[in-house]
């Protein structure tokens, strides 16, 4: 503690002017259909790992598409690749497919 | 059609024979601001204005802390409007952005809840034997100015451009959330579109500065930053705007409330300490003025007179672009005429 016996407290705002967005810019290249995510949750909701784990792939999908890549990597290896996720989205997105690049991506 | 909408974001500002409530905790940082605003009004625009010696707080920062309660802080509003109607007069002007609205919201109230009011008489009755009467207008001193600000612009020596480059300075303008945020109502230009410190900018030929956290809060909050454990929180919304506006490489701050103002200049010491961190290329800071010192001194009035010597980030350079003079000897001189000690310098912000 420093000598005001208090800390600036970090932001939870993320900032796209800033943010490093050139994998997500990737991944679009490679799923099209990943720009048509409307961040309804049926993934989330019907994801088998989710029933096991934390994972929730809503919310790394949200975090990759601003940038924000840091623990990704672990929270995608909890995906077991069942493909539900692909069979409830309403707006065919392949998810099954995001995945697996983003993994690709975030590996490179 | 434009104009017809804006007269929707006008307010009324009284024209004369104001009552004036001094501010807690202005004359302590800002010491010349509210003699300089009854100056203003006295000498140079010739209105009345009355500066009763009686008068208190308005509990505004207790009753947003959650120490003081409601039914105390309205018959203590009741008592001021009692000073007020004693010395007759109708038009209320406060000094702070806090009192002004809390005196809204408290009159807002009133309105609603007509009992609340008789209930304020009753109280202030029985604990002092006063009586009041609700002022018929209450507009903020930076309304004032604002109304005036064509009136003053003639009477003025200096401009707001800078003599190096011949360019106008780049002004932020930061004006308190309780202006207009609680009632948007009651401030020229609404909440929307604040327009009371950017018109006197425009005005006096200075550059607004429109930067991405323009209407952020400049992080008082009050419990915020009375607990000091919850400090980073008050902090980290300063740094936010400092961040936001430091692209734009603004000249200096002026703001319109006491807390901003306080905060806005007194966390660059406190984040350049902390961080290392200064927002002007120089790591001088940028400066803070309030608003009457801002009209002060470009009417000419004596920079030490003003208290800017009080300043956490000092001025002198911000005098220079707008080629104001000032004796440097003099920056400490006591009432006395005595010339008092330089106090201790920081270890990163630049003085």
């Amino acid at each position: 503690m420093n000598k005001f016996g208090f800390n600036i407290a970090t932001t939870r705002s993320i900032n796209l002017d800033s943010a490093n967005l050139s994998k997500s810019a990737a991944l679009q290249e490679l799923v099209p259909s990943y720009r048509y995510c409307i961040g309804c949750g049926a993934c989330s909701a019907t994801c088998s790992a989710a029933s096991m784990t934390d994972f929730n792939i809503r919310q790394v999908h949200f975090k990759f598409s601003r940038g924000q890549y840091d623990g990704l990597v672990d929270e995608l290896n909890k995906c077991m690749l069942c493909g539900k996720c692909v069979l409830v989205c309403p707006r065919g997105v392949n998810t099954r497919a995001l995945i697996i690049n983003m993994r690709k991506l975030l590996e490179e | 059609m434009s104009n017809r909408y804006w007269n929707e974001y006008q307010k009324e500002i009284a024209d004369d024979h104001y009552f004036y409530e001094r501010s807690c905790i202005r004359q302590t940082f800002f010491p010349g601001s509210e003699a300089a605003f009854l100056s203003i009004l006295r000498n140079e625009l010739g209105k009345d204005i009355c500066d009763n010696p009686h008068q208190h707080t308005c509990t505004g920062i207790g009753y947003h802390s959650d120490v003081v309660p409601f039914n105390t802080t309205m018959t203590v509003v009741a008592r001021l409007f009692s000073l007020m109607t004693e010395c007759g007069y109708h038009n209320y002007v406060p000094s702070c952005v806090t009192s002004f609205g809390v005196f809204s919201e408290v009159i807002a109230k009133w309105k609603e809840s007509p009992e609340l009011k008789e209930q304020a008489r009753q109280f202030l009755w029985d604990a002092c034997k006063r009586e009041f009467e609700v002022p018929d207008n209450i507009a903020h001193p930076s309304d004032i100015i604002y109304k005036f600000r064509f009136d003053l612009k003639p009477k003025m020596r200096y401009r707001l451009i800078n003599r190096f480059t011949g360019k106008p300075l780049r002004v932020v303008e930061h004006i308190g959330c309780h202006y207009a945020k609680i009632f948007p109502n009651i401030g020229i230009g609404n909440a929307e579109f604040p327009y009371v410190l950017a018109g006197m900018i425009e005005a006096w030929d200075g550059e607004v500065v429109d930067y991405p956290e323009r209407r952020h809060c400049c992080g008082f909050g009050f419990r915020q930053y009375l607990v000091r454990e919850n400090r980073g929180y008050s902090i980290a919304n300063t740094k936010k705007k400092f961040e936001s506006m430091e692209p734009y490489e603004p000249d200096f701050i002026v703001a319109n409330c006491p807390g901003c103002a306080m905060f806005l200049d007194k966390w660059q010491y406190t984040i350049a300490e902390m961080e290392h961190k200064t927002y002007d290329k120089e790591g001088y800071g940028i400066p803070v003025l309030t608003y009457e010192e801002l009209t002060g001194l470009l009417l000419g009035y004596d920079p030490w007179k003003l208290g800017l010597q009080l300043h956490q980030v000092q001025c002198e350079r911000l005098l220079d672009k707008i080629g104001i003079t000032y004796n440097p000897s003099e920056k400490y001189k006591g009432v006395s005429g005595r010339i008092n000690p330089s106090p201790a310098k920081p270890d990163c912000l630049r003085v």
